[in-house]
């Protein structure tokens, strides 16, 4: 049980109804449309080390049904204060066993350890928002899948080779998978299980 | 640096002021509690992560019957922000009795703009067709959809239709598909046409003419579809490969017809009967009614309802 220390939580949406909406259809836009930067469309103050995007994204989506896991870098009692008071979802112990995670750069090399859904269920999978360093619509990575007319180009900061393979490997699995929103700033991106990456 | 400083969220309410509608404030912005909407919100996610998998969700009891589409409904309710413009359609008219009264159902409950014009909605929720007009990138088609699951009539197990789709085993259809051929000479199914998505999933476009199976593929609005009583919700993603099944001997073939529309003359477009009298006097009119009036306005006329009765 984790109780929120009232001195130092940040607040949530300003309007949970309006905002909540506004940041649920930038990801849902982002997700339809890999590899394209939208920004979450609200003020949203979230406890270091959460990114406002990911703090958004945490407010505007997660609830009771969602068990939630942080990486050890994300992990600290301000992050679970806040999640618990504005989101009250529970956090997991085990990622395989989570709804979501938020992650670093490093901690999105092993996407093998979340939940990838079962054959007959492979929407029981998590979705991994990862912090990295940078997000821009320019060269760097080629993105190509449903959502992607020719090709997306998408410049990552902060990861290395590690990442990319890891998302390789993810997107083989298909159907089954973890589906990533990266995150930077106010500023999101996804790459669902459907993105082929060409490095 | 927050995109929105200090400039306040436009509401419900604004948005009714704006447009001239009254908004009924017992209710929650769109009626359905934020719980419900964030539990529809992450099925939609998946549902678009996996193209034309079908995501089971919570449907809740509705203000109207299943079968009123109610599973379209939730979706919109979901989707729909202020700023949105709503467009619907019932078979493809934005006049008959379900497209007005959804119309209503948002225009009571969240205030937004609505709008019969293709062209200039941001989401259109559709029973059973698409606009003639193409659709573009940002636009949203919401459907409403009876039975999600294209193999219910061939396997009534829910068990056995989740492992089907699992192993990729759509011989069955392609067993149905056959057994028209062998009937009629071809295939012999003309809406709910079965597809599949991306290369992987079978799917039921819902009750759609198999006249419009070709605008869902490499379409560039996002397409979602929403089963109520059927607890599903699926969707394709922009730009995104949807095959309507076939043989290599027996391709796909579009439906034709000779006639043209009564009103507006076009001979491109799905074509709905009209019934004159009870003398067999009859004339075909687009489904389309937005896209008819468009193409009357600009001037473009039809030859009218036949002079002659038929037999």
């Amino acid at each position: 049980m984790t109780t929120a220390d009232i001195s130092t939580l940040t607040p949530g949406l300003n309007d949970p109804v309006f905002d909540g909406q506004a940041i649920f259809r930038a990801l849902l836009m982002a997700m339809a449309a890999p590899g394209r930067v939208r920004s979450v469309p609200a003020t949203v103050e979230g406890p270091v080390p959460l990114t406002p995007a990911a703090a958004g994204v945490a407010l505007a989506m997660f609830d009771l049904a969602t068990p939630v896991w942080l990486a050890p870098p994300i992990d600290n009692p301000a992050v679970r204060g806040f999640l618990a008071f504005h989101c009250r979802c529970p956090i997991a112990s085990d990622p395989a066993a989570a709804a979501f995670a938020i992650v670093d750069a490093a901690g999105a090399e092993d996407l093998a350890q979340f939940a990838p859904g079962t054959p007959e269920y492979p929407d029981r999978s998590t979705t991994v928002l990862v912090q990295v360093d940078g997000l821009m619509e320019a060269p760097g990575v080629r993105l190509s899948g449903p959502g992607i007319e020719r090709h997306h180009d998408l410049r990552v900061a902060g990861v290395g080779k590690r990442f990319w393979a890891a998302q390789a490997a993810n997107a083989a699995c298909f159907p089954l998978g973890v589906d990533v929103v990266l995150v930077h700033g106010y500023n999101l991106a996804a790459l669902p299980r459907t993105t082929k990456v060409e490095t | 640096m927050p995109p929105m400083t200090d400039a306040r969220m436009k509401t419900g309410k604004d948005a009714a002021a704006e447009n001239g509608t009254t908004v009924n404030a017992t209710y929650n912005f769109a009626f359905l509690d934020e719980q419900t909407k964030r539990m529809i919100r992450r099925a939609l996610l998946k549902a678009v992560a996996i193209p034309g998998y079908q995501v089971p969700f919570a449907s809740r009891e509705m203000p109207m019957p299943y079968g009123w589409g109610t599973g379209g409904i939730q979706v919109t309710a979901s989707v729909i922000g202020p700023e949105d413009v709503l467009k619907v359609i019932d078979q493809g008219s934005d006049d008959t009795t379900n497209a007005i009264s959804i119309r209503k159902f948002f225009e009571r409950t969240t205030g937004v703009e609505t709008t019969e014009k293709t062209a200039a909605a941001t989401l259109i929720q559709t029973r059973h067709r698409i606009p003639e007009a193409p659709l573009s990138e940002g636009q949203i088609l919401i459907y409403q959809v009876p039975i999600p699951e294209p193999l219910r009539f061939l396997e009534p197990r829910e068990t056995e239709t989740r492992q089907m789709h699992a192993l990729e085993e759509y011989g069955l259809m392609h067993v149905k598909l056959y057994e028209d051929i062998a009937r009629h000479g071809h295939i012999a199914t003309t809406y709910a046409y079965p597809v599949k998505v991306a290369g992987r999933y079978v799917m039921d476009p819902s009750p759609t003419p198999k006249f419009d199976n070709p605008k869902m593929d490499a379409m560039p609005a996002l397409q979602l579809f929403g089963a109520g009583r059927e607890k599903r919700i699926y969707a394709i993603p922009p730009y995104t490969e949807v095959k309507s099944l076939d043989f290599d001997d027996h391709p796909f073939e579009l439906p034709t017809w000779d006639s043209v529309c009564a009103a507006c003359g076009a001979a491109d477009t799905y074509l709905d009967e009209v019934i004159l009298d009870d003398q067999g006097g009859r004339m075909f009119v687009c489904s389309d009614t937005d896209h008819c009036a468009a193409r009357q306005a600009a001037g473009h006329r039809g030859p009218g309802p036949a002079t002659e009765p038929r037999r």
